[in-house]
């Protein structure tokens, strides 16, 4: 029987998704066993041209991870899009965003400014900044262009599967890649696939109270009790509305869940939910007979909450509802227009 | 649309026992008020997910209003002090997004209080008609269509 064929690409990512499909362990020699890999720029030399000079849907498997954040990005979705069967969003990048998205909460000229000219590790005393096309004695060279905005994969291409994670778990992906190696039918389009249906705090062993927030803790500023839910500590963890899969490894490490698994099923903004969940078991003290005032001191407290949109959206930025901060000249909706 | 046709969106969430019943009663007493608000009717404010506020924003509103019972007087016991909470919460947050203050306001209306909604929507209407649309879809989601380039950064750097 001919192999079957397997793609891997990255776009905007960091390369952890490599190395946990590299951590299935000995898993791997199935998988050369039984994939032919015919694209995976992180293990193997192949070109962009090798892969337009396949016929269409010629890929059986092709793992998407990275979000869209330049022109080459989006050209290479569209790209293993014709040319795969089965196109997986591989990772929360690839899935919601992730990471990359977060920049959404600033301005592309913003990004530019630091990196390439404010940052105190930039040595660029020319102040040189990329340029789309630069014109040299030569001819004219191109470089992909930076987009204003990150998006997940399926924001550019239809996907067919979600594999969540940040990475995904290795015992997760061997459980897909063993599906897909056993030809047994797979769930439905749009699935999420190698996760969990329920919450982290399903799978989370530690020892769950009644929640009363008084005080806000960040990680560092608190050496959490052991064996007992952190939220509860006042450490921001974002395991009741985030999908299981992960055996809630952060947790119990004493760090609060970071959202990677994305949100539960039928919900849209995960952001909003646990907004919602973490604000209303805050500790508000005595209820006053003074609206005015408990309305200040409620806000107060709310306040102590360092970076609520990068903490609740850290993964589903480019998902969320808003998608983007409106950042001064990204929009044109400011006063006096009207 | 010119911008002189401008008129705020603002989608109003009232609580059934007390807000809803205000309004009910802003309209039998035929208080003049602004027109601009959408209301739906929930059973409680504290049934207003955040998600609903973020949806109406991104979808076309200007502004949202959640209204309910003053706090000790929820049906609910204390739904809208969870609102409160959520409320002050949303706020912060929607500050980080670019999304002023006035955009989002909560009011405490008893149902024998149809004056103070209708004060609070013409208020408000009139800070959402001084901060102009919001056009989250258009201004701000589909800004990458627009052409954005770096030339701002590199003229900065050509100033010195």
């Amino acid at each position: 029987m001919a192999k079957k064929k397997l793609a891997m690409y990255w776009a905007a990512s960091c390369g952890g998704c490599e190395i946990a499909t590299l951590n299935i362990g000995m898993k791997i020699l199935d998988v050369d066993a039984n994939f032919e890999i015919v694209f995976w720029p992180c293990v193997a030399d192949f070109k962009y041209e090798d892969v337009r000079g396949y016929p269409d849907g010629y890929i059986d498997l092709c793992l998407f991870n990275g979000a869209i954040r330049t022109s080459e990005n989006e050209e290479i979705a569209h790209l293993l899009r014709q040319k795969s069967k089965v196109l997986v969003a591989f990772g929360s990048c690839s899935c919601e965003g992730g990471i990359p998205a977060l920049a959404n909460l600033t301005t592309k000229e913003e990004i530019f400014r630091s990196v390439y000219l404010e940052n105190p590790s930039t040595d660029n005393p020319n102040g040189v900044v990329p340029q789309p096309v630069t014109e040299v004695p030569e001819g004219k060279v191109e470089i992909p262009e930076f987009y204003g905005m990150v998006k997940s994969l399926d924001q550019v291409v239809p996907v067919d599967y979600y594999i969540p994670g940040c990475p995904p778990e290795a015992h997760q992906i061997a459980a897909v890649l063993d599906l897909v190696m056993q030809d047994a039918p797979l769930p439905s389009p749009g699935s999420v696939i190698g996760a969990g249906v329920v919450s982290v705090c399903d799978e989370c062993p530690l020892e769950k109270h009644e929640k009363v927030i008084a005080q806000f803790y960040r990680p560092h500023q608190k050496k959490p009790e052991p064996g007992v839910c952190l939220l509860e500590q006042g450490i921001i963890c974002l395991g009741p509305v985030t999908r299981a899969g992960c055996g809630a490894k952060c947790p119990q490490a004493g760090m609060g869940c970071r959202g990677c698994y994305g949100p539960l099923d039928n919900v849209v903004d995960q952001g909003a939910k646990i907004l919602s969940a973490i604000a209303s078991v805050v500790d508000i003290g005595s209820p006053s007979e003074d609206e005015e005032e408990m309305a200040q001191r409620i806000s107060a407290m709310m306040g102590t909450l360092a970076d609520p949109a990068g903490t609740f959206y850290r993964f589903s930025m480019a998902h969320s509802l808003l998608q983007r901060a409106r950042v001064d000249g990204s929009g044109d909706g400011e006063g006096g227009k009207a | 649309m010119s911008d002189n046709a401008y008129e705020p969106v603002i989608v109003g969430f009232l609580c059934n026992w007390c807000s809803y019943r205000a309004a009910d009663l802003a309209g039998t007493s035929r208080l003049h008020y602004a027109p601009n608000m959408r209301v739906v009717r929930v059973m409680c404010s504290a049934r207003v997910d955040p998600q609903f506020v973020l949806k109406a924003l991104r979808e076309g509103a200007d502004g949202v209003l959640i209204a309910g019972c003053h706090p000790g007087e929820c049906h609910y016991v204390e739904g809208n002090i969870k609102t409160l909470r959520r409320y002050e919460l949303l706020k912060h947050m929607l500050t980080q997004f670019g999304i002023e203050p006035e955009r989002v306001q909560l009011v405490w209306a008893s149902a024998s209080e149809g004056n103070v909604l209708a004060k609070a929507v013409d208020r408000m209407t009139e800070q959402l008609r001084a901060l102009g649309p919001l056009r989250w879809q258009e201004t701000v989601v589909q800004q990458d269509k627009r052409p954005v380039s770096t030339d701002a950064v590199v003229e900065e750097v050509d100033r010195g």
